[in-house]
């Protein structure tokens, strides 16, 4: 890091000696499993700089924005929506939650069966190691699957400024009217919070921001069609999980920036793996910084990633809001609309989500599928069944892991992940 | 040309060597120890071969340390399996510390596999230590279990758990024999559950260390009611698949 963060991170209410073995651990991890790749692209320069100043100078900019009057708000789902958010000038962040920390406080509260996820949102908390969420001048939880929704009952004691949004589980005219109510409530709460009045135009403005990141995304995902590869999987997720920390504007620039590069190198036929290489798309639940555990494992058996059917991924960004409206109500509508479309599994039943696994292997001409699952996610484990039939029914190759943020399983796993690489060659 | 396949597992290491006709011309074994390069070396030291892979756990390290491509215990197994038993299409491995289930396309290539995914449960180590804790030495305990006049049910899969079990049940007093049988079902039971998971018919070709425990071997047989093919060396045969994929190396 650049500069000497410790009394920001005193203010904040950190615990300094928690926060420096994070720190450390996290930067090990980055330079083990992300700097030893080779051939990277240049553009991932600004990427590794901003995961090096994650906790620190991007902190500095958001409590800078704040000392200017904007608000920040944090989030641990891609429902919550970042139109609403940038419309009120404010300021939408990811919190923490892709690393086991303070497992004995977190245990206290939660059963030991629930998954990485949830745990880590709490031990962030617990361990005091989080700055987004001590930034955060709200903290939006939502009520998708019942480990989160019922974690929020508990979380509410642990933090003052707790917004939870309620959301539909089956796609209805009668959920979406729920998802509508529970937007506008949230587009009214974040008015509140900013004493700003969100009117078409800014909504407008909101959605530009928003959408363009998601554009210069899939701009990304695309060029990663070509064979051999242009970038490694686990750089392209790592801008994916940067696009819920980083300045919106900033990113969209940085990840444009990289794909020029990127389509000079299609041209030349350079690549980061071989031609012909393996080629996976993951699928399942999501992976939040620095849980890059299954994808390096199985971009150092020889495959290469090309796409992330997941909440940090194409689930997350697929779609744009149409601001082809005119009023706040139409625009309001449009948000919804993209938001319903979103194929989580917590929404029952789900068969868009199938559809889009196919056709995303088609389009990524992936060779076969690894579906993620963490332990104890019951939406997304339930479902992996199924897929994992309806897939191989059509012959597409997919192995079910089941695991979470320890690494204990990683010699098991790596055989598992090696033997389908093998298959699929 | 002599080709060698090197299997690294947690119990014990296997090296086999063949020629251009696949035929067997050397089989070495040693326990893996605590310093598996070490024996591996030791074992590599007093054979001839122009070409080497390596398999099982310790692959990874082989290939750092030697130099020489590898490939998992599933490719391995499952090639070596369908050589010795030409056309098979289901595979149970069950060696030290890891079972698979493998089914194979008609060609020998694999084509799904289930595989434990993280505790010993079910797998050779837990055998040991259970004959261990019933005073049994590993290579009579299937033989003894085959005694047994009843069947005694054992609920725990995790080593540490049927461990208890297993005491507090010589407390009761049942018979040891008994014990080991019910001790081989639930092995048999995990085993089983994976192989349906895979596939539902045809012959199983049984593979790993402890295809050689007859009461297993047995009991596999008689809860799936299929036919259970073991080889007769059942342990070397990863190291015997890896070594025909030596030769097959363009």
């Amino acid at each position: 890091m650049s500069e000497d963060y410790t009394s920001m991170w005193e203010g904040l209410g950190l615990d300094l000696a928690g926060h420096d073995a994070l720190l450390e651990v996290l930067g090990n991890g980055y330079q083990d499993i992300y700097l030893a790749q080779k051939d990277r692209p240049e553009g991932m320069g600004y990427f590794d700089f901003v995961m090096s100043e994650v906790h620190g100078l991007r902190i500095k900019e958001l409590l800078d924005e704040k000392a200017a009057g904007r608000k920040v708000i944090g989030s641990f789902c891609v429902f919550v929506p970042e139109e609403i958010v940038q419309a009120a000038d404010a300021t939408l962040v990811g919190l923490c939650t892709g690393a086991d920390f303070a497992m004995d406080e977190v245990e206290k509260l939660l059963p030991r069966n629930t998954c990485s996820l949830i745990k880590s949102a709490f031990g962030f908390k617990l361990g005091k190691v989080c700055p987004y969420l001590e930034t955060s001048d709200m903290i939006v939880g939502e009520n998708t699957c019942d480990g989160k929704k019922k974690s929020y009952e508990t979380l509410s004691t642990l933090v003052p400024n707790l917004y939870v949004m309620d959301l539909p589980q089956v796609k209805s005219a009668e959920a979406r009217a729920l998802m509508k109510a529970e937007y506008l409530r949230f587009k009214g709460a974040v008015e509140d919070l900013t004493g700003i009045t969100i009117d078409a135009a800014r909504l407008k403005k909101g959605i530009e921001i928003v959408n363009n990141k998601r554009k210069a995304i899939y701009r990304l995902s695309n060029l990663r069609k070509a064979d051999p590869a242009p970038i490694s999987g686990l750089d392209a997720l790592l801008a994916n999980q940067i696009f819920f920390y980083d300045n919106p504007v900033r990113f969209t620039e940085s990840v444009n920036k990289m794909c020029d590069e990127l389509e000079k190198r299609i041209e030349k036929k350079e690549g980061v793996f071989p031609e012909k290489a393996p080629r996976i798309l993951i699928s399942g639940c999501p992976m939040a910084v620095p849980n890059w555990k299954l994808p390096w494992i199985i971009e150092t058996s020889g495959a290469v990633i090309v796409g992330e059917e997941s909440c940090v991924g194409e689930r997350g960004t697929r779609n744009l809001t149409d601001d082809n409206w005119d009023t706040e109500e139409e625009l309001m509508e449009a948000i919804v609309d993209r938001y319903f479309k979103v194929d989580c599994a917590i929404f029952t039943p789900n068969p868009d989500r199938l559809e889009h696994i196919e056709e995303m292997v088609k389009t990524c001409k992936a060779d076969g599928v690894i579906h993620y699952g963490l332990q104890f996610c019951q939406p997304y484990l339930m479902e992996s069944i199924p897929l994992e039939k309806a897939l191989e029914e059509k012959n597409i190759p997919t192995l079910r892991i089941e695991t979470d943020y320890s690494m204990e399983d990683v010699g098991q796993l790596k055989t598992r992940v090696e033997a389908f690489v093998e298959m699929i060659k | 040309m002599r080709y060698a396949g090197i299997d690294i597992g947690s119990r014990s290491i296997e090296l086999v060597v063949v020629d251009d006709a696949s035929e067997v011309v050397c089989s070495l074994q040693a326990d893996t120890g605590f310093n598996p390069m070490a024996e591996a070396k030791k074992l590599i030291n007093g054979v001839n071969y122009d070409r080497i892979i390596a398999t099982g756990y310790g692959r990874n390290l082989f290939e750092i340390s030697f130099e020489a491509p590898t490939v998992t215990e599933i490719k391995a197994h499952a090639r070596g399996a369908w050589t010795l038993f030409p056309g098979s299409q289901t595979v149970l491995d069950i060696g030290g510390q890891d079972s698979k289930a493998i089914t194979l396309f008609e060609n020998g290539k694999v084509k799904k596999f289930e595989m434990n995914d993280r505790c010993a449960a079910g797998t050779g180590k837990f055998l040991e230590i259970m004959a261990r804790t019933l005073g049994f030495k590993i290579e009579v305990f299937g033989t003894e279990a085959l005694l047994a006049k009843n069947d005694l049910s054992i609920s725990s899969m995790c080593t540490v758990f049927a461990e208890s079990e297993v005491t507090s049940l010589i407390a009761k007093g049942q018979s040891r024999q008994e014990i080991a049988h019910g001790l081989h079902t639930s092995v048999i039971r995990r085993a089983a559950g994976m192989i349906n998971r895979v596939s539902s018919e045809g012959d199983i070709v049984f593979t790993g260390g402890v295809a050689k425990n007859p009461c297993i071997t047995t009991l596999l047989s008689e809860k799936l009611g299929r036919n259970v093919r073991i080889p007769d060396e059942p342990e070397f045969v990863g190291a015997f698949g890896a070594a025909l994929l030596a030769s097959e190396i363009d």
